[in-house]
């Protein structure tokens, strides 16, 4: 069980002993292609039910969100590369073929920057969802990752409203469904994890996007590739979710992004909700104590 | 402060998921609030021997409590998993205080209504009726201990989540449903008793009222921008209704409602009313708060502003 006190280590801190190092995924959304190869094996391995297969009339994405039947989520953004190139913004990738193609005859940009990329649940240090689970069945592995136990779900949705990003969701569609009703979130592929094996969608990501291991090392990997980045001249190169000290403790998931997280449809600056729990229990006490003085004060001049 | 007038966004797609509920958890809102209040006012009239009081608050506990029990389970997405609720207790988890609460106050709840039905009886049950005619006071004034937990823990509930307007309400969230649960108990006793020993229910609806409305104006100045998603639109025309039904009905209590027993009928009634429209309205505002990113990605520019400006 997670308790309110901020760790550094949530296998240990939920009572796993020798537990693994923890486990996460580093997605770098600069050599992201827009494939969709994570998506499909996400499905494919996880026995996920079809949920819409319309394009959204936006852009290339077609699930448009994570939710209780899309696990990974590839985002796709075009920027005019004239507005991008306005604000100071590397316009990359570069969609132009040969140098110049992207110039009009005054030597403005024109075209698209183009940003794709996976996301996928945060597998947070503190998370929102874990700790408002009112029956226990979101749980800690001991791989640090967070994970709804199907068969204990009710479905009382809490944990939907209280995730900073919009992760988790309740499955809906028709009975016979498997999980109807109770809330379904990426695993990190828990039971492959048990095999020593990666999780189908870094397994099946063709340019290594997605990158999965011991989180220690993935956060140093990140921080060369972000140096590079910027040495490379990418000044808008950023990771999101790396932090240990940032409002959720840290991603287990985390990411490089090319521009805000608010673009990518991730929230600039979450915490967990929780965090502030101990200040609102203390506000009910006392809203709870006025309530019975006032209604003791109703009776002092009552009689029979 | 003005908000900016332009932010980012995934082609203006929500970024937080709104809650998966539906009209059973503001009903519940309100039915557990208005259940928690009359327990208060049953146990003050069994200490004070006012038995017609009573009687109204006793029943009134038990429907309140019952039906609210039953939409929980109803929004459930499994409900007759409801159970696994049990099966742990988290002081993290709002929803699973709670439910503890709840799971003690119903059967005090129900056992000194059961008390008063029986009385109602025109026969008498010989061991059963003495059995519950003397558990009633204890099972009652063990009810009323819960009450507070149970009225104000709500607040808690929505607040503890990432959807803004709750979360930006947590300072006055617990008062807001703690007056409303005072007023809708007082509202439901002054209607349902006479109005000799329906003083105490009046003064807790007024004062109630007066809470609820004082608090609620005072979380509106300190929600920040998502305060907006209570000035537009079902959660706008919900909470005026709110306030001119809690005041109109505190009013007519405290003024008509101590001698006419119609007038203390009809204000009871538009303070159950002005209760149910305040936790409806604040439901919706939360849910529209979550729809729009605007809420969720504005506060937190703020922040980091804030913080890289320090
Ligand atoms: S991102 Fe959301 S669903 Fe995933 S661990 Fe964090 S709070 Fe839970």
């Amino acid at each position: 069980m997670s308790r309110w006190t901020r760790t550094a280590d949530p296998a240990a801190d939920a009572g796993w002993k020798n537990a693994p190092p923890r486990k996460g995924f580093f997605t770098d959304s600069s050599i992201c292609i827009g494939c969709k190869a994570c998506e499909v094996a996400c499905k494919e391995w996880n026995g996920i039910p079809e949920d819409g297969l319309e394009m959204l009339g936006m852009s290339y994405d077609n699930t448009g969100s994570l939710g209780a039947s899309t696990w990974r989520h590839v985002a796709f953004i075009e920027q005019p590369r004239r507005a991008v190139a306005a604000s100071g913004l590397t316009p990359l990738p570069v969609v132009a073929a040969r140098p110049g193609e992207n110039r009009s005859f005054d030597g403005a940009e024109t075209g698209i920057r183009w940003l794709m990329s996976s996301d996928v649940c945060k597998h947070c240090t503190n998370a929102a969802c874990l700790d408002v689970c009112p029956t226990g069945s979101l749980m800690r592995t001991e791989f640090g990752t967070v994970v709804v136990q199907d068969d204990i779900c009710n479905g009382c949705g809490y944990c939907i409203p209280a995730c900073p990003f919009g992760v988790i969701d309740r499955r809906q569609g028709p009975p016979g469904t498997r999980n109807v009703g109770i809330a379904q979130k990426c695993t990190l592929c828990y039971d492959r994890l048990g095999d020593g094996m990666t999780p189908a969608c870094a397994q099946a990501c063709p340019t290594q996007s997605i990158q999965y291991g011991d989180l220690d090392e993935l956060r140093v990997r990140a921080q060369h590739r972000v140096d590079a980045l910027h040495a490379a001249g990418v000044a808008d190169a950023q990771l999101y979710g790396a932090d240990p000290n940032d409002g959720i403790g840290g991603a287990g998931a985390f990411f490089l992004l090319l521009d805000e997280p608010e673009v990518y449809g991730l929230p600039p600056d979450p915490v967990v909700t929780t965090r502030d729990l101990p200040a609102m229990w203390r506000t009910a006490a006392i809203a709870g104590a006025t309530l019975l003085a006032g209604a003791a004060v109703a009776f002092v001049r009552a009689r029979s | 402060m003005v908000p900016p007038a332009t932010f980012a966004s995934y082609y203006g797609r929500p970024i937080v998921k709104t809650a998966p509920w539906e009209r059973d958890i503001p009903a519940y809102l309100f039915l557990g609030g208005m259940a928690a209040g009359s327990s208060l006012l049953a146990a003050g009239a069994d200490l004070r021997n006012l038995p017609e009081l009573r009687r109204v608050a006793r029943i009134g506990a038990f429907v309140g409590g019952a039906a609210g029990t039953a939409a929980l389970i109803h929004d459930l997405g499994r409900p007759m998993r409801f159970l696994n609720m049990l099966r742990t207790a988290k002081p993290t988890s709002p929803m699973s205080v709670g439910t503890w609460v709840l799971a003690a106050y119903g059967p005090l709840a129900s056992a000194a209504a059961t008390a008063e039905i029986a009385a109602m009886m025109p026969r008498r049950l010989p061991i059963a009726g003495r059995v519950l005619a003397l558990s009633a006071r204890p099972a009652g004034v063990l009810a009323a201990a819960l009450a507070p937990a149970l009225a104000a823990y709500t607040g808690v509930l929505l607040s503890d989540t990432a959807t803004p307007a709750w979360h930006a309400a947590r300072r006055e969230l617990p008062f807001v449903f703690a007056g409303s649960a005072a007023a809708s108990a007082g509202g439901l006793a002054m209607v349902g008793t006479c109005l000799e020993q329906a003083a105490p229910a009046r003064r807790m609806a007024v004062g109630g009222a007066v809470v609820a409305l004082v608090m609620e104006a005072r979380m509106e100045r300190s929600m920040g921008l998502s305060a907006e998603t209570l000035h537009a639109g079902t959660a706008k025309r919900l909470m005026n209704a709110s306030r001119a039904l809690t005041a109109g009905g505190a009013i007519g209590a405290a003024v008509f409602g101590v001698r006419n027993r119609r007038a203390a009928q009809v204000s009871g009634v538009a303070l159950l009313a002005g209760s149910v429209c305040a936790r409806f309205a604040i439901f919706e505002a939360g849910q529209q708060s979550a729809r729009d990113p605007r809420y969720t990605v504005v506060p937190q520019r703020d922040r980091l502003q804030r913080a890289a400006n320090a």
